[in-house]
């Protein structure tokens, strides 16, 4: 296995690396230790002796009409983001290592690139003219090649040789604390090669075991695991434009000729994809990727297209092609085993498999928590009875859910529709336990002509936080519930809350819901 | 030799009138509401595949219209899924569809979907694709205030949808005024009163003032209806939605003096 690591030696302060500014010197400055400190700087600032480190006002003494920039630590992290995003074209594991890294494990990617010393110099050669500074290497180890970027400049090592390739190096290039380095300074270790010759136990015992495991992580004795960014899609297929495209009819052409062979692929091995994400690769390193999920396996060519159309159309921002996109790419995740069975003729046996289909098409176009189904819930709080779940994933369980039975001969005792908020009304009812006569909701008056109630739902004692209690909080007061006809015909259900003189001393009515 | 000939003629006239009677409801097929008035009128009840227009005058009616429409969706739907499109709006005015209440009402929340959009427009988008899969039963359309988004080309992309699908669609429209469409009934819907009946008995089964103000193939009328959640089926009101207790046959009618007050069914009242 070999790692590739590029190691951007500056965030997006690059940006500013136009002609105008090359030959001006220019720095990043940022509070440290309450002082303001130079954090990154340009070449030609490196030629006038300013260091990283340096305070303000002396790189000011010693070059008073120096460019000044303020750091911005959240703008770098998504620097690297992006570039993250761009380098996702050479492999699928990009891993983070802020707050100037990245690292690419390029396992069996450089074939097709070329290979490692061809991809190489296209890494380089793309960061260079988005105007970045870049410094690359590709070793065995994550650590090692991260070490390199340090010091050497675009540097390949071959397999095995990771120990000879980082001997020479200067001991700060192990990355290590400050104070570590200064000390092994002390001792007379001036370079990797002289630590590495010691007794380990002799650099344990005085710089402790982290130093020990770092040095075995860069000479490539241990294996140390990078975290990608995200997980590996399960298939992938891509097309590369030599000249870049930005046509909706080419997109929509390559995105279904991705599709046929994601299917092939896929169909070799019996799976289908619960989710697939588009992504296009602008030729100025933008990356814009486009997922659409679904409720069941998707194995036919028809229904991505379908999907993938739905979803690009209902984008609230739609697709910026700027001067084109250079490469196309359709993963698949979430891969489940589909067995292909024969369908009879009768049309019943597919209706749940078409509903399912309308679901996920109307999710990639209005998103999935717009789709819902209802679940029944072990609860008597009115308005937690019912719990409305994502129809793509709930679609089965909710069709055979067991709703409470409704008692036969009974008018309905809920209503219909309900507020998640209820709202406040003005009553007039006898104090403090009777049934409301009279109340105004919304700045209309409605007289009332028939009362039912009341009806006590207290909330689950149970399920309350210890140190809730109903005095101080409202959430936790019983409710007393009337279901009220006035005199339109028109019927309520209102509560007061409370239990008067134990819980409040108040007296507040709400409107809960309305009745058919 | 002529009896003959006319024996397979009859035959034959036979078999084409039973081909004609297999085909033609599947072609326009009615769902009788229940309530004998209105299923006169509409010619044995609503057209399934179909769209019908349901308004609610103003807010405070909109439970009242949420109810017929429910009730008519779920009946159109024959034991199929119901696909609810709800304009977010419409929620947050008229509150969200609450599946104790569509239970007590003898319905089935296992069946219903429910979508929730933003505006008319991707509305009427979402309920023309609903309308193309026939898995479904029926598909309600929940749109609050006039829009200019159903106008009559939406009205007719709808009704051509509903009719080569055979899913019925139906409209529920609160806070608005009737416009020009191709539905084939629109209805008015109001809450009525609860027939007069004994204090102790209250509260009774939901009564609707359904009046057909547009019924593309016959008259138009207005009547009282009760949803009787039990079977399902709208009534004309009766005096006493309770049952009462029955009368023995062998006993006189005048029930005995010391029984002391009246003998009724009593519900829970909480």
């Amino acid at each position: 296995m070999r790692e590739d690591r590029s190691h951007t030696c500056a965030g997006p302060d690059d940006a500013f690396s136009r002609k105008s500014f090359f030959n001006r010197p220019w720095i990043v400055a940022d509070k440290c230790h309450n002082a303001l400190q130079i954090v990154a700087m340009n070449d030609v600032a490196a030629v006038l002796g300013l260091e990283i480190g340096t305070p303000l006002a002396n790189a000011r003494a010693i070059c008073p009409d120096i460019d000044v920039f303020d750091a911005d630590e959240v703008a770098d992290a998504q620097a690297l983001s992006d570039i993250a995003d761009w380098c996702d074209r050479f492999t699928p594991l990009v891993a983070l290592d802020p707050p100037y890294g990245l690292f690419l494990d390029i396992s069996g990617c450089a074939h097709l690139f070329g290979g490692e010393a061809t991809m190489l110099s296209r890494v380089c050669d793309f960061l260079s003219q988005q105007g970045f500074t870049v410094n690359v290497a590709i070793a065995g180890a994550p650590a090692c090649a991260r070490a390199l970027t340090r010091v050497a400049r675009n540097r390949i090592v071959p397999e095995g040789e990771e120990a000879l390739a980082v001997a020479p190096l200067p001991v700060f290039a192990l990355g290590a604390d400050d104070a570590i380095t200064r000390g092994l300074r002390r001792a007379g270790l001036k370079t990797i090669g002289d630590v590495a010759s010691r007794e380990p136990r002799e650099i344990a015992a005085r710089f402790g075991k982290a130093l020990m495991d770092l040095l075995r992580e860069v000479l490539g004795q241990c294996d140390a695991p990078i975290s990608p960014r995200r997980p590996p899609p399960d298939f992938m297929v891509e097309k590369h434009f030599p000249e870049p495209v930005a046509t909706e009819a080419v997109i929509a052409a390559t995105l279904s000729g991705l599709a046929e062979r994601l299917v092939s692929v896929m169909e070799r091995q019996g799976k289908g994809a619960r989710r697939l994400e588009a992504s296009f690769f602008r030729t100025d390193g933008a990356v814009r990727t486009i997922a659409v999920e679904t409720g069941q396996a998707v194995t036919r060519i028809g229904v991505m297209e379908r999907l993938f159309r739905e979803r690009l159309d209902a984008l609230a921002d739609p697709i910026d092609p700027g001067f084109g996109f250079d490469l196309i790419r359709l993963s698949a995740s979430c891969v489940e085993t589909v067995v292909q069975e024969q369908r009879d003729l009768d049309a019943r046996t597919q209706d749940s498999d078409d509903v399912a289909a309308l679901i996920d098409r109307m999710v990639a176009r209005l998103g999935r928590s717009r789709i819902k189904v209802y679940l029944p819930q072990d609860t008597h709080i009115p308005e937690r009875a019912a719990l409305a779940g994502p129809a793509q994933h709930h679609l089965a369980e909710a069709s055979c859910a067991n709703w409470p039975q409704r008692f036969a001969c009974e008018p309905p005792l809920r209503p219909l529709r309900m507020f998640e908020h209820p709202e406040p009304i003005t009553v007039i009812a006898d104090f403090p336990h009777g049934p409301p006569a009279h109340f105004i909701w919304r700045r209309a008056q409605h007289r009332i002509v028939r009362v039912e109630g009341p009806e006590r739902i207290a909330m689950e004692w149970w399920n309350l936080t210890a140190g809730i209690n109903p005095i101080e909080n409202k959430d936790a007061r019983a409710r007393d519930y009337f279901r009220i006809e006035d005199s339109e015909g028109c019927r309520f259900w209102l509560y007061r809350e409370g239990i008067h003189r134990r819980e409040t001393i108040e007296f507040r009515w709400f409107m809960h819901g309305v009745f058919a | 030799m002529t009896g003959a000939r006319m024996r397979t003629l009859a035959s034959l006239q036979d078999t084409i009138r039973h081909l004609e009677a297999q085909s033609l409801p599947s072609r326009a097929e009615h769902m009788a509401l229940g309530h004998a008035g209105a299923d006169a009128t509409l010619q044995g009840g609503l057209l399934r595949g179909a769209l019908h227009e349901v308004f609610a005058p103003e807010t405070r009616q909109s439970a009242a219209a949420t109810g017929f429409v429910a009730s008519i969706a779920e009946r159109l739907s024959n034991g199929r899924p119901l696909f609810w499109v709800q304009q977010d709006f419409a929620e947050t005015e008229a509150g969200s569809l609450s599946m104790c209440g569509f239970a007590e009402l003898g319905l089935d929340p296992r069946r219903l979907v429910l979508a929730s959009v933003s505006n008319a427009e991707t509305a009427l988008k979402a309920v023309a694709d609903a309308l193309a899969c026939d898995a479904l039963g029926a598909v309600v359309l929940e749109l609050w205030g006039g829009t200019k988004a159903f106008d009559l080309i939406a009205s007719r992309r709808l009704t051509l949808a509903a009719r080569s699908s055979g899913v019925s669609c139906v409209m529920l429209c609160t806070s608005s005024e009737p416009v020009i469409s191709t539905a084939e009934t629109r209805w008015v819907v109001r809450a009525e009163r609860s027939p007069a009946r004994p204090e102790w008995i209250g509260w009774g089964a939901p009564v609707l003032d359904a009046e057909l103000v547009r019924n593309r193939h016959g008259q138009t009328g207005r009547w009282i209806m009760e949803w009787n959640s039990d079977e399902r089926i709208f009534r004309e009101p009766a005096a006493h939605s309770q049952p009462l207790v029955a009368a023995p046959a062998n006993r006189p009618h005048q029930a005995p003096a010391h029984a002391g007050g009246p003998v009724a069914h009593l519900r829970r009242a909480g």
